[in-house]
């Protein structure tokens, strides 16, 4: 009998799921994936802009930017510390819900409503609404705090009782919820701003006091603060996570459901609970943002940071330590990709494009992590023919 | 012209960007796949839309041929973001979410890059005549039938054309039964990663579609596209307004519509007054309504009227 | 003969350790039902799915007609007239059963669901099934969803029927039914495969016996050629010579009774029904039945995960004559306990707490001077599983659903062993060192094999995992003890492990509950058996005493006097 060519058929790649594989290889992965990302962002780039057609010698200026953007002056270098202390904090208000298998999308909204809440107590006593009620400042600042804290807190809130009571859909809620937030937003700037140009201004009240004072510009006291209470922040929920009762019951919660049923933990406590330590510390975020940073709030004040807050925390795998690294990278490449768009002179929308792409390239390269790929075998030559 | 019709047919006119965003939203979702990254692929359909015209627009063709370019183009482009993100979470199994997230981010980044002047591709020039060829007949009109382009149309035919093939055809029984249960589907002999694929990049397809429709043909302004961003996510709350229902997305993209566009029409009506402060109100009604209509349907649990059931996650056959 | 589907060398492998299927090679032929018997875990299931384009074999090749095939996916195998009726049924739940039946196939255009509706009802009628074709899915009982997958497969015209362990969920009378469909499906040409475990059905159904044992085909014989005797012994390996120790019952007192416990799902389906026994400590109690009969709810309810609607779960602590604790009593609770005159002392002397300072009675209860005068009864009723254990009652509880339910699959054996203790102690932090104390000494003294007890438990073996989760339940030292199919797809030596730490814990004084299916391990181990089928106790009787066949009878006993009110 002939040899039979349906014996081609069998499938080319045939996939299994990984054991789990080495941590250095697993990182080897992760750093392949970031260069070809790289790579491909400089392809891109040449594509888009003109400058670097003409001289394709600037190339190498253009990664070169990516280190100028965060490192060359000591201004950069404080921002992109601080930039990676904001992010950072979001991410890690994420973390304890993605690990009970929560999927808060609503990072962005519960952070803005942590800013608006500050700077509405900030607004209406800190003088600028009626000179005569002028809190002092300390108060002011405390007061601030619990403003953002509670307001945070509610935005998580509210998507997890519905989550505990009848099982809504919590990725949906909470993305609804960011524009509802967004809007609020809105229509106190019109209360407050009546003029119509919606814009705050910077408000003089509600200051951190300058507690380092040997830098070289009171900002960069400001930044070590709020570098200073994330990193606090990180070592606390690190330990939350892996280290108390309210933890396990989250790892527990996230795994099965049904174990901890079994065990007596009740899922809708833990859901609330979890939520709101979600919300505090998204509260925390916004009011870093409002009192430390900007002193005031306008719809675009987290920027967005609410989603690319969640990248981070996946990207680490809701390791609090780990997202220290991945909010670096995304930094990084964001304030590279600013210099870019200064240097080669195009739009400053260019860091949304490589942060694109780089995630995309690693985001895929967990695949090449968590399965492996069998090729099938050659057939011996007599068996092609 | 009446100030109510102005206010209805504009309502109408504007909802139609939700309406290609949420029909193809609702395509993908059925396929099982939540894509948060159809922001990002509304803004890169109306860049790529824009960038044919910018090509052709002035050219001697035809105008109803640089009208089918122009949608094709978009169309083509919103399917190419489409394939980025079925590539990554169907072949390579990414999480949705995140995928979703670096799509939108990706695409609004890069939509702004290719709009902006400092671009070597300038699509600046897209506006000078293009906009007059998405009127009926294809030359422009002057009557009241201008307020509503070819595109409009094409909006409500997808629509009904999506929920015909969902509901009425095997392809769509099939691909409901992928986003319901893509074990039983498998196991019923469909091509379950074919299904997802198509699904995905031809939704993303009709998505990109939103974003020529809102540059070109209802805005027609040279920076519409800064706000397209906005209607991307709104686009993914109809698809929960309707129920996953595409045919539903007509009525309901004219509910978001008149709420989203009232407050600059109501100064027109004479016995309404609305101050300034109720319109930052009146746009968070859309999302608070979705919000309700997201709670409700959770209390009252009718199956039907469920997302589907296993949107978000991967599919892997060997899974043990 | 040409068969009409040849297996030839097959082999299959899961990650590096399961060998699934080992050179497994059969035939089928055109006209016959051929079973595969084997018991749980033994790759019957995993030889079929590759038949069916769910597995890919690792080695050999499948022919259908005497023509070799390959088979990369469900619809390689419909396009050879292959069908499979999978176990867990692989349905859509808001479609209805034509639309199911329709699912991947080529419509003739348009809306041709009508078209499906009568071809469905032709087939019904052709095969003697009940079906309305346009109910939904969710809407539908198991035997129902059952015969939508039949037609589903007949209705792609497949000429070979695989059906995984169709009978697990079916009644008496279902059963029947579908084994007069399957002889009239194989009078018309098709050949049937079913996979099983159970003797009684293969020598009713089949043709011939192709009889699995550890991933490999042992022997396939004639039916009528063979006897149940010969097939179980083809089936474990040796002759079934259950010697499981089995004492005699010291002083058996009632730990729990259960009294007209009644229990309906969510769409109001009975399934618990007025079911009422009582639960002895010092001894094992038997719970026989079907898969599905109930016995999954009644563990749970006393367990405290389901509320029933009606009935009494009485709990009885035998605390008479014995010493309080402060492990399941508070100051506060031994005071207002003592107050109502329910201690005595060592001599016999009512116990008054009111003049005594707190450090007073915490020394009388650390010198176990406050005795009990009564046993303790409490109802558990409608108590959380926290709260029952707040009341001092240690109930263990092996579910069924070990990975799902039981442990935590990613975490590893130490970590799972905090489930159960992990709220202990005052502060707001774990306590890691004892758990883990308890995870190398279960891992030792059960013989665990696991790299370290930090190996998330997912990646152990069947039999490892229900050591541990054993392990941990019984290191409670508990009152009452259910374990629910706790040998399933164990092997041999695992399951005598487990039937020794059952015996143990009788011996202990423990009101050991057990849940099994093989009734030769249930008349070898149990006390007294009791036997439910649809949710209804049919009977209890001695274990040691009890024939087969009557326990047969009860299972499947469909009248009870339960069954009236």
């Amino acid at each position: 009998m002939q040899p039979r060519h349906t014996r081609l058929k069998e499938p080319l790649v045939h996939l299994t799921k990984r054991e789990t594989p080495g941590f250095a290889a697993s990182m080897l992965i992760r750093v392949a994936a970031f260069v070809l990302g790289m790579l491909v962002c400089g392809l891109v780039a040449f594509l888009l802009v003109g400058k670097l057609q003409k001289e394709p010698g600037r190339i190498w200026e253009f990664y070169n930017c990516f280190i100028k953007g965060s490192f060359s002056t000591e201004r950069k270098l404080w921002s992109f510390l601080k930039n990676i202390a904001v992010l950072l904090c979001i991410a890690l208000a994420l973390t304890p819900a993605f690990r009970m298998r929560f999927w808060n999308i609503g990072a962005e909204g519960q952070t803005l409503m942590g800013v608006l809440a500050a700077i509405a107590v900030n607004f209406y006593l800190g003088g600028k609404y009626n000179p005569a009620v002028r809190w002092p400042e300390w108060s002011l600042l405390v007061l601030m705090l619990a403003a953002a804290l509670l307001a945070g807190a509610v935005w998580g809130l509210i998507p997890a009782l519905f989550k505990a009571v009848w099982n809504t859909n919590e990725t949906l809620f909470t993305l609804m919820m960011n524009y509802v937030a967004t809007f609020l937003v809105s229509y106190c700037l019109i209360k407050w701003v009546p003029s119509g140009s919606s814009s705050l201004g910077k408000l003089s009240s509600g200051k951190f006091p300058t507690v380092f004072t040997g830098l070289s510009k009171p900002a960069y006291s400001d930044y070590l603060v709020i570098i200073l209470i994330v990193l606090a922040a990180t070592a606390l929920i690190y330990i939350y996570l892996n280290y108390t009762k309210h933890g396990y019951e989250i790892s527990v919660v996230g795994e099965s459901v049904r174990t901890a049923r079994y065990v007596g933990i009740s899922v809708k406590k833990v859901i609330i609970r979890t939520m709101i330590v979600s919300g505090l510390l998204c509260g925390l975020a916004g009011y870093l943002i409002g009192a430390g940073l900007d002193r005031s709030v306008t719809t675009d004040s987290v920027g967005g940071q609410g989603f690319t807050a969640i990248m981070v925390a996946w990207l680490a795998k809701f390791d609090p330590l780990m997202m220290i690294l991945t909010a670096g990278v995304i930094i990084f490449l964001n304030q590279g990709a600013d210099q870019i768009s200064t240097s080669f002179e195009i739009s400053g929308a260019l860091p949304n494009v490589i942060i694109g792409i780089v995630l995309f390239f690693i985001i895929g390269s967990e695949f090449f992590i968590n399965y492996k790929l069998n090729f099938r075998k050659r057939e011996p030559k007599e068996a092609v023919r | 012209m009446n100030p109510w019709v102005d206010f209805l047919l504009d309502s109408l006119g504007f909802g139609a960007t939700f309406m290609y965003g949420s029909t193809g939203e609702i395509l993908t979702e059925k396929a099982g796949h939540l894509n948060l990254g159809i922001p990002g692929v509304m803004c890169m359909g109306g860049a790529g839309g824009c960038l044919m015209l910018n090509l052709i627009g002035e050219s001697a063709l035809p105008p109803f041929l640089i009208v089918i370019l122009g949608i094709l183009a978009s169309f083509l482009t919103g399917a190419l973001m489409g394939l980025i993100y079925s590539f990554l979470t169907v072949t390579l199994r990414a999480n949705q979410n995140v995928t979703g997230l670096a799509l939108t981010t990706f695409g609004v980044g890069l939509m702004k890059v290719l709009m902006s002047d400092k671009t070597r591709i300038s699509v600046k020039r897209y506006l000078v005549t293009p906009k007059q060829y998405f009127r009926f007949p294809f030359a422009g009109r002057s009557d009241s039938l201008q307020v509503l382009g070819v595109m409009f149309f094409l909006a409500v035919i997808v629509a009904c054309l999506s929920s015909y093939v969902l509901y009425r055809t095997r392809t769509g029984l099939n691909l409901r039964a992928v986003g319901e249960n893509p074990g039983t589907a498998d196991a019923a002999g469909i091509n379950v990663t074919r299904y997802k694929y198509l699904a995905t990049c031809i939704g993303s397809g009709i998505a990109g579609l939103g974003g020529l429709y809102y540059i070109i043909d209802y805005m027609a302004s040279q920076e519409a596209y800064l706000s397209i961003e906005a209607y991307g996510w709104l686009s993914i709350a109809l698809v929960i307004f309707v129920l996953w229902k595409p045919h539903m997305t007509i009525p309901g993209s004219f509910i978001f519509g008149v709420l989203f566009s009232c407050s600059s029409h109501i100064a027109n009506i004479p016995w309404i007054t609305v101050t300034v402060a109720a319109k930052p109100i009146l746009k968070m009604l859309p999302y608070l309504f979705t919000i309700v209509v997201l709670i409700i349907s959770s209390i009252r649990n009718k199956r039907e009227n469920q997302p589907p059931a296993s949107l978000g996650l991967s599919y892997f056959r060997e899974e043990r | 003969m040409q068969p009409a589907l040849q297996l030839k060398h097959i082999t299959k492998r899961f990650g590096r350790d399961v060998l699934a299927n080992d050179d497994v090679s059969l035939d089928v032929y055109k006209g016959e039902v051929l079973a595969i018997l084997g018991e749980n875990g033994c790759g019957k299931t995993t030889l079929m799915n590759m038949v069916a384009g769910i597995y890919f074999p690792d080695a050999g090749s499948i022919s259908i007609d005497g023509t070799e095939v390959v088979i990369r996916s469900p619809k390689d195998a419909f396009d050879h007239k292959i069908g499979m009726i999978h176990q867990h049924f692989k349905l859509v739940d808001i479609f209805t059963a034509a639309e199911n039946v329709a699912l991947g196939l080529k419509g003739k255009g348009g809306n041709d669901i009508k078209k499906v509706n009568a071809k469905v009802e032709e087939i019904a009628r052709r095969y003697g099934f009940h079906i309305d074709p346009k109910k939904k899915i969710y809407d539908m009982s198991v035997s129902e969803k059952q015969t939508v997958e039949i037609i589903k497969v007949l209705y792609r015209g497949a000429d070979i029927l695989i059906l995984d362990e169709p009978t697990a969920v079916l009644t008496l009378q279902e059963i029947r039914r579908l084994f007069e469909i399957l002889r009239r499906m194989v009078a018309d040409g098709k050949s049937v495969i079913i996979i099983t475990h159970k003797l009684n059905e293969v020598m009713e159904v089949s043709d011939r016996v192709a009889v699995m044992r550890k991933g490999r085909l042992i022997d396939i014989v004639n039916t009528s050629e063979t006897s149940e005797g010969a097939l179980t012994d083809m089936m474990v390996g040796r002759k079934v010579n259950l010697n499981i120790a089995r004492s005699e019952p010291v002083d058996p007192r009632p730990r729990i009774e259960v009294k007209g416990l009644n229990l309906s799902d969510a769409e109001g389906v009975r399934i618990l029904k007025n079911v009422s026994f009582t639960a002895r400590g010092g001894e094992i109690l038997g719970i026989a039945g079907i898969a599905g009969s109930g016995q999954k709810e009644l563990l749970e309810c006393i367990a405290g995960l389901q509320k029933p609607q009606s009935g009494e779960i009485i709990f009885t602590n035998p605390k008479k004559n014995r010493p309080v604790t402060f492990f399941h009593k508070q100051l506060g609770q031994i005071r207002h306990m003592a107050a109502q005159g329910l201690f005595h002392d060592p001599d016999g002397n009512a116990v008054k707490l009111g003049g005594l300072s707190d450090k007073q009675v915490r020394q009388l209860v650390q010198d176990e001077k406050i005795l009990f005068n009564d046993d303790e009864v409490m109802s558990l009723r409608d108590k959380t599983p926290l709260e029952i254990r707040d009341l001092g009652v240690k109930l263990s509880f092996v579910p069924e659903d070990r990975l799902g339910m039981g442990l935590v699959g990613s975490m590893g054996i130490s970590d799972n062993m905090m489930l159960r203790s992990y709220r202990k102690g005052q502060g707001i932090f774990l306590e890691r060192s004892k758990p883990k104390k308890l995870g190398e000494d279960i891992v030792r003294d059960l013989d665990v094999v696991t790299p370290s007890v930090r190996t998330p438990v997912r990646r152990l073996s069947g039999g490892n995992v229900q050591k541990v989760l054993v392990g941990r339940e019984i290191s409670s030292s508990p009152k009452v003890l259910m374990a629910a199919y706790p040998v399933r797809g164990l092997d041999i030596n695992s399951s005598y492990t487990i039937y020794n730490l059952l015996n143990t814990q009788k011996e202990k004084g423990t009101a050991v509950i057990f849940v099994g299916e093989d009734l030769d391990v249930l008349m070898a181990l149990c006390d007294r058996i009791l036997v439910m089928n649809s949710g209804a106790v049919t009977g209890t009787v001695d274990g040691r005493t009890v024939q087969k066949e009557e326990l047969g009878y009860l299972m499947t006993k469909t009248h009870t006097e339960g069954e009236n009110d």
